[in-house]
């Protein structure tokens, strides 16, 4: 059994990465063939466990061997034969196996994913059950401190509470980094018969997954931090809304809530308290705006999920016209542990302005990608470089992208800023939920842009007239833009209708909308005058404007002549072939026969 | 003399024990505010999708009006109108996967099946979606059907061997 | 009233001190300033979506984020807003630059030209080119109906329909559908107006801006009947249309234009012109009869009016457990036209055939109601052509009649006479009280001075009264009600049902308000909705036509006392049953194509 410090007292622990992720990668068979060959060999004092997010996905299925007084083994890329052998190895004989392990190369001490370079810097305090405990036993949840927080705020008052949380500095996840306890705050001075909260699992930024993996890793933390939220502002129901698309998410938190409720953790009178507090799960249906908090609303009040102006705020009219209080998972995944810990041991983390750790999705052209957690005020360089180890292939970094749909790129020349919520939108972009993208010389600029607003364009309500005909328009422009038709009065254009969509949209969604174009517009303005200009991608990707040559390593095979729909190669057996650019539509289909990389895009 | 100008269609009549289903579900949320959402969503999962009949009884039922139930079922992208295929193709067009050329993996998986996004092959075998995020970005781009993930599917020409599985 | 709260906020400069719940929209207007609206219809539409109205401001010298709209933008203390600098002049420029750039911007062959409101807008904000091409919403024109004609092309997805249809009727017709750019408002799996279960009563159209909900149109169809010299044309004019006709010419809403009204139908050439209120007079003394009967012989009850075809549609779909109560009666429009081809038509010895009834409604839901199957006498149709206010107003500027300079005139006889029973049957509650005043004259066997129901004036939604009269003698309590608007008609029928009331008759109208506030009305912008409420003038229009008749109880019609004489005998006479009334049925709508089952 797992104890406080998260190590278990004698045996082995044996847990299987099972997030989304691990389970895609294969870790179901994993996961029974260590039990089957467990029991068939008759092995005592071995707990195999289901668990969270690891961390590095790229090494799934993980499988990681706790034993007392011992460092922990990783293995890596486990697969049923080899799950068969650590069994028969490591749990039957004590034989470790090092070729399994992440680092072979090391001879005297083997490494475990913890020695990695990706997590020297991280700080896992969101996330520090994932990983470790079993997401559907509420007892190794209480065994590493569960529900303490909430035992500790139920013995407080509820302005006592919120006193925590605003001295905290605690700043909302969700992307807007306002301060919690303030939030709290307004709802909880508002008289009404009924206030709610609610869970905001939505996550819909196309490149984050830091809540889904909480959610599954880590249920109860939530469960907890929504209780103790509803006591500081006086609400007595809950709602999770959680996307349609986390089958494992919405499993495990029922889940617990069962637990919760078995152990009057939840229901009537908690902890023998005068607090009762119950959680219901809604679930999304696929609409991205539906992480607004009004279209969030909306939504759960069964209606189409179209976001309602702002002021009222949901805090004085929100659910049903009652006061609530969203907040998202990660938000909320800090607070029973800032109730245990009080709020100074929250502030020594990250900065001044922006206390705690941030979790990223570090993702794109990255080596190391995954979920990461690191300090607030860490720079951008440390993350990627430190973190996920730069570009993959040599290739040079270009941008990250924070913020998903509703941020902006970030330039070498902004890597060494401290990542906060203001710095990131002081350089245009924002934190968003976490989602962090890495871009190298091989992506298109203008081309990223379009793919963004691709998205919001896709996503949006249709209820106000700047989004969602605005947006159109400016879709309509990039695509102008990468096929080589715009003109520089189309870019002035679509900067004067990214500006008016910011001014005047109804809801975040359309507010934030054009981020990704004035970003990228600001930072890269010689790629889209190259576009423009010259019809020319200078990173090679937008395929309108790009031909396709035949170089000098031809050596006159003909294949490529006879591949080619339009008969656009021409050319003599044994000599260099040449293409005919008037015929060529650009279907790439040379280029893939070609034996002897003769054919080029450019 | 009350009756003789009533609609005889029929359309209102049915054995189909699944609404009999439906109906159970939706007695069982009748006092959970907000149902609406829930009930769409059984009557998709018990149907597949949403068809004039079943939108006709769930309105029936619930009293909320046709055009709203449509608007809603219009509304988010889980919901569908027309029948879907046997297998469902999903291809993941996340930012992760896309700056790693997703968009290649849905052109080869549009152009092996001949339909467009969110089209049904005529045969009914897949219905393609472009996707969100499916959360395996560390294995970028790509690629679900029904519950298998392709992962790491830089090369696209594996593509037509992984849809011949699911021809059988 | 001073006991409001009030709050000091200044507009471009000017202090204005208003009522704490008021918007900047309003506070604006109390400040004189203009601002522009497109989505906004107070009361009914509030949901800030087309973001025309946007301001700046800032509260206690903090600017606010963004430009917020100032339609839903609650005044507080000490706010400083701006509506004319150059951001907000951009900005609204540019949003409705966008609306255009989606719209089928033909307004020299648009239904609304001249009465668009974003066509206003755009002329008055100097809208002079557009800087977009790319897609347009697509969608088919739906005139299947006979009603209502849908046209996608020309709606800005405002939503004031939407908001109408599910709110204040409680329908839920038309609503949005999908989603971002592709949004429409439209009927389930864009099903055509016709295969739904829309009740025609046109408060979208009366709701929308533009010209994407209008009336099916058979000005034509009436020209060419006119123009047909084998053809006797004859027009009926409901009563609400005077109260509104005189807004097409710019009149106040609310102006009374009875004798203009006739003479300009007589100028386009109609061969006879008379006047609904006649058959309204008939409809009393046949409805009144009908509840006596059925009080006095254990009937069903309540017995609920039958005169607007919206509530009939409406009652025929979603309630068909009250078809029994409905009163059997026509309508005033088709007992008009029923009359016409037979007793008129005999007296004047003209043959039926080539008569051509042709009706003035404030309504939509007549033109469906003219067309029902069932209401003919004999292979004839009782009406032929069923017009609006706003088509009647139409023809008479296509006849190049200078209306305001006309004489007032007479209608014709023998069925242009009427009381000022009939007057009133506009206004909600009108109908129950022209019936009161013929059943308590009846039941008392008196002539009542006293006729004026004030109980049931008014533009309350459901309006009550106990009265007590003398049945078979006995003093017997008479539980009425009134209402207005489908939504109010399901409440009172939903309070029947569960037990909780017991009336013995109800007047239910389609529209709130009744018939003054009817689909085919003139329309009347949302800024000038803002001062004033057509509802409350034109009723008044009828109410003071009404006082200064001297007949004003219906069984004192001398054309209606003629025409019992001469010909139907008696009220509810075996003659009159014939003509005169009629039978409902339930409907299904949303029907699968015929062989399309989807399951
Ligand atoms: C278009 C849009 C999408 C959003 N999506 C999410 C989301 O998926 N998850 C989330 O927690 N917040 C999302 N937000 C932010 C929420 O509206 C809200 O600010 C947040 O849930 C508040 O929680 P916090 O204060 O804990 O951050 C979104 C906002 C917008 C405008
Ligand atoms: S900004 Fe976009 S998502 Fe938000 S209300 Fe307007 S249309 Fe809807
Ligand atoms: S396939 Fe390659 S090598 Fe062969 S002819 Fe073409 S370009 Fe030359
Ligand atoms: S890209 Fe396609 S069309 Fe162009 S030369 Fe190659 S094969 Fe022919
Ligand atoms: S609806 Fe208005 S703006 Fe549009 S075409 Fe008609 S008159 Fe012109
Ligand atoms: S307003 Fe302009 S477009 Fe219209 S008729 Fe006059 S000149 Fe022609
Ligand atoms: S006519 Fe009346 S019922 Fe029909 S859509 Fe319009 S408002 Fe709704
Ligand atoms: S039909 Fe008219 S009222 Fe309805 S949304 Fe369209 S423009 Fe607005
Ligand atoms: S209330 Fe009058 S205008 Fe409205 S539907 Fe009924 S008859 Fe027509
Ligand atoms: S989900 Fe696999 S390591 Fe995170
Ligand atoms: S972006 Fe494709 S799996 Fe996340
Ligand atoms: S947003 Fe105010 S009028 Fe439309």
């Amino acid at each position: 059994m797992i104890n406080a410090n998260g190590l278990n007292n004698e045996g082995y622990r044996v847990v299987v990465g099972m997030a989304t992720c691990g389970i895609s990668a294969g870790a179901k068979p994993v996961l029974e063939t260590l039990q089957k060959e467990t029991e068939a060999k008759g092995l005592k004092n071995v707990e195999i466990k289901p668990t969270g997010c690891i961390g590095m996905c790229t090494y799934e299925p993980i499988v990681e061997i706790f034993e007392p007084g011992k460092k922990k083994v990783t293995y890596i890329h486990v697969d049923a034969d080899k799950a068969a052998r650590i069994v028969s190895e490591h749990l039957a004989k004590g034989q470790a196996l090092p070729e399994y392990t992440v680092d072979t190369t090391a001879t005297d001490e083997m490494k475990n994913i913890n020695d990695l370079q990706f997590y020297a810097k991280q700080k896992r305090v969101v996330l520090r059950n994932c990983g470790l405990i079993n997401p559907e036993d509420i007892e190794e949840y209480i065994a590493v401190g569960g529900y303490e927080g909430l035992k500790k705020a139920l013995s407080m008052t509820p302005a006592e509470v919120i006193d925590v949380i605003k001295a905290s500095g605690l700043r909302g996840r969700g992307g807007g980094g306002f301060p919690t306890g303030q939030k709290w705050s307004f709802a909880a001075v508002n008289e009404a018969d009924q206030k709610y909260i609610i869970c905001n699992a939505d996550e819909g930024d196309p490149g984050a997954f830091m809540d889904r993996s909480l959610l599954e890793g880590d249920p109860h933390a939530i469960l907890e931090a929504m209780a103790i939220g509803g006591y500081a502002i006086g609400a007595t129901k809950g709602f999770i809304y959680v996307r349609a698309e986390y089958p494992i998410a919405v499993k495990r938190l029922k889940i617990a809530i069962d637990q919760a409720k078995a152990k009057n953790y939840m229901g009537a009178k908690i902890f023998n308290s005068n607090f009762d507090f119950d959680i219901e799960i809604r679930l999304g249906a696929g609409a991205f705006v539906c992480g607004e908090e009004t279209a969030l609303i909306a939504s759960i009040e069964g209606e189409r999920g179209m976001s309602r102006n702002k002021p009222p705020f949901p805090a004085n009219k929100g659910l049903w016209g009652k006061p609530t209080i969203i907040n998202n998972v990660e938000t909320l995944a800090n607070i029973p542990q800032i109730m245990v810990n009080g709020a100074d041991w929250f502030k020594s983390f990250g900065t001044e302005k922006s206390p705690g750790t941030k979790v990223f999705a570090l993702a794109g052209k990255i080596n190391n990608g995954g979920l990461v957690e690191v300090p607030m005020g860490i720079t951008l360089r440390e993350v990627i470089y430190d973190v996920g180890g730069g570009c993959p292939n040599d290739r040079a970094f270009k941008a990250v992208q924070t913020g998903g749909p509703s941020g902006g790129c970030i330039t070498t020349a902004s890597l060494e800023t401290p990542i906060d919520f203001d710095n990131l939108v002081a350089l245009g972009s924002m934190m968003g939920s976490g989602g962090m993208v890495v871009m190298d010389e091989d992506n298109c600029m203008p081309d990223i842009a379009r793919f963004f607003l691709d998205f919001t364009v896709d996503e949006s309500c249709g209820k106000c007239t700047p989004c969602r005909e605005g947006t159109k328009r400016m879709l309509e422009l990039l695509d102008k833009i990468t096929t080589g038709k715009a003109t520089q009065q189309d870019l002035n254009t679509l900067g004067d209708l990214a500006e008016n969509i910011k001014l005047t949209s109804l809801c975040g969604l359309g507010q934030t909308a054009p981020n990704p174009v004035l970003s990228t517009m600001k930072h890269f303005r010689d790629e889209y005058d190259a576009h423009v200009n010259e019809q020319k991608c200078p990173a090679g990707v937008c395929t309108a404007l790009l031909n396709y040559f035949i170089t000098e390593k031809c050596i006159g095979c003909t294949k490529c002549a006879k591949s080619c729909p339009t008969n656009a190669i021409t050319g003599t057996v044994k000599e260099r072939h040449v293409i005919d650019q008037d015929k060529c539509i650009k279907c790439g289909a040379c280029m893939t026969d070609c034996k002897f990389d003769a054919i080029i895009r450019k | 003399m009350q009756n003789d100008c009533a609609c005889n269609c029929g359309c209102n009549k049915t054995d189909d024990p699944r609404f009999a289903e439906l109906k159970t579900f939706i007695d069982s949320v009748k006092e959970v505010k907000g149902n609406t959402m829930a009930v769409l969503q059984e009557a998709q999962h018990i149907f597949g999708y949403l068809p004039l009949e079943v939108q006709r009884y769930i309105s029936e039922e619930t009293g909320v009006s046709m055009a709203e139930l449509y608007g809603i079922a219009t509304f988010y992208s889980q919901f569908a109108i027309t029948p879907r295929g046997k297998h469902h193709v999903g291809i993941c067009l996340g930012t992760a996967c896309y700056v790693k050329g997703a968009q290649k993996v849905l052109d080869k998986v549009l152009q092996e099946l001949d339909v467009n996004v969110g089209g049904t092959t005529p045969d009914s075998l897949f219905t393609v979606d472009a996707t969100r995020c499916l959360g395996c970005c560390g294995l970028a781009p790509v690629m679900m059907i029904d519950d298998d993930v392709y992962a790491n599917l830089d090369d696209t020409d594996v593509i037509p061997g992984i849809l011949e599985k699911y021809r059988g | 009233m001073d006991n409001v709260e009030k709050v000091n906020v200044t507009i471009n400069g000017i202090a204005v001190s208003v009522p704490k719940d008021y918007t900047v929209l309003l506070a604006a207007r109390a400040a004189g300033i203009d601002i522009p609206t497109l989505c906004y219809l107070k009361d009914i539409n509030e949901i800030a979506a087309c973001r025309i109205c946007v301001v700046e401001a800032d509260i206690k010298g903090v600017p606010m984020r963004n430009l917020p709209a100032s339609c839903v933008l609650q005044v507080q203390d000490g706010m400083n807003v701006r509506t004319n600098t150059p951001r907000v002049r951009k900005a609204v420029r540019q949003n409705l630059e966008l609306i255009l750039a989606n719209h089928n911007r033909e307004c020299l062959t648009c239904r609304r030209n001249g009465t668009c409101e974003l066509q206003k807008l755009c002329d008055e904000m100097g809208i002079t080119d557009i800087p977009y091409e790319g897609a347009k919403r697509e969608g088919a024109i739906d005139d299947l109906s006979w009603s209502i004609v849908r046209d996608p092309s020309k709606c800005i997805l405002c939503g004031r329909c939407v908001s109408v249809c599910q709110n204040v009727q409680g329908l839920g017709v038309l609503a949005f559908t999908k989603r971002g750019f592709n949004t429409e408002v439209a009927p389930a799996f864009d099903f055509s107006m016709r295969d739904v279960d829309c009740v025609y009563c046109g408060q979208c159209i009366n709701a929308c801006p533009v010209a994407a909900l209008r009336e099916r149109s058979y000005i034509d169809d009436v020209w060419a009947a006119i123009d047909d010299p084998e053809k006797f044309v004859v027009v009926q004019t409901a009563p609400a249309v005077r109260a509104s006709l005189g807004e097409e010419f710019g009149l106040p809403v609310g102006t009374p234009v009875t004798g203009k009204m006739v003479a300009a139908l007589k100028r386009i050439g109609f061969d006879r012109v008379f006047d609904t209120n006649f058959s309204a007079d008939l409809t009393i003394m046949e409805e009144g009869t009908e509840f006596l009967n059925r009080v006095k012989t254990g009937g069903v009850l309540p017995m609920i009016t039958s005169c607007s075809p919206g509530w009939i549609r409406f009652c025929e779909m979603h309630y068909p457990e009250f078809l029994d109560n409905l009163s059997t009666c026509k309508s005033p429009q088709q007992m008009f036209g029923a009359i016409v081809k037979s007793y008129y038509a005999e007296k004047f010895n003209i043959d039926p055939k080539k008569i051509v009834c042709v009706s003035i409604m404030p309504c939509t839901s007549k033109k469906t109601e003219a067309n029902r199957p069932e209401m003919e006498v004999d292979g004839i149709r009782d009406v032929d052509i069923s017009l609006t206010t706003r088509e009647l107003g139409d023809m008479i500027k296509q006849a190049r009649i200078n209306f305001n300079a006309l004489p007032d005139e007479d209608t014709d006889s023998i069925l242009g006479d009427y009381t000022g029973a009939a007057v009133i049957f506009g206004a909600t509650g009108g109908v129950m009280e022209a019936a009161l005043r013929t059943v308590a004259d009846i039941l008392t066997g008196e002539n009542l001075q006293d006729i004026e129901y004030k109980a049931v004036r008014g533009i309350e939604g459901v309006k009550e009264a106990t009265l007590t009269l003398p049945i078979d003698g006995k003093p017997t309590d008479v539980n009425i009600a009134v209402c207005s608007s489908t939504a109010n008609a399901a409440k009172v029928l939903d309070s029947v049902k569960a037990g909780e009331k017991n009336y013995h008759f109800i007047e239910v109208m389609a529209c709130p308000g009744g018939c003054v506030h009817g689909g085919g009305q003139s329309h009347v912008s949302a800024k000038d909705r803002l001062d004033v409420d057509p509802k409350v003038n034109r009723a008044n229009a009828l109410y003071s036509e009404d006082e200064r008749l001297t007949l004003r109880k219906s069984h004192d019609n001398p054309e209606v006392q003629q025409l019992y004489k001469d010909y139907l005998e008696a009220p509810n006479s075996h003659k009159a049953h014939k003509l005169l009334h009629t039978h409902y049925c339930k409907r299904e709508v949303y029907c699968p194509p015929e062989g399309e089952a989807t399951v």
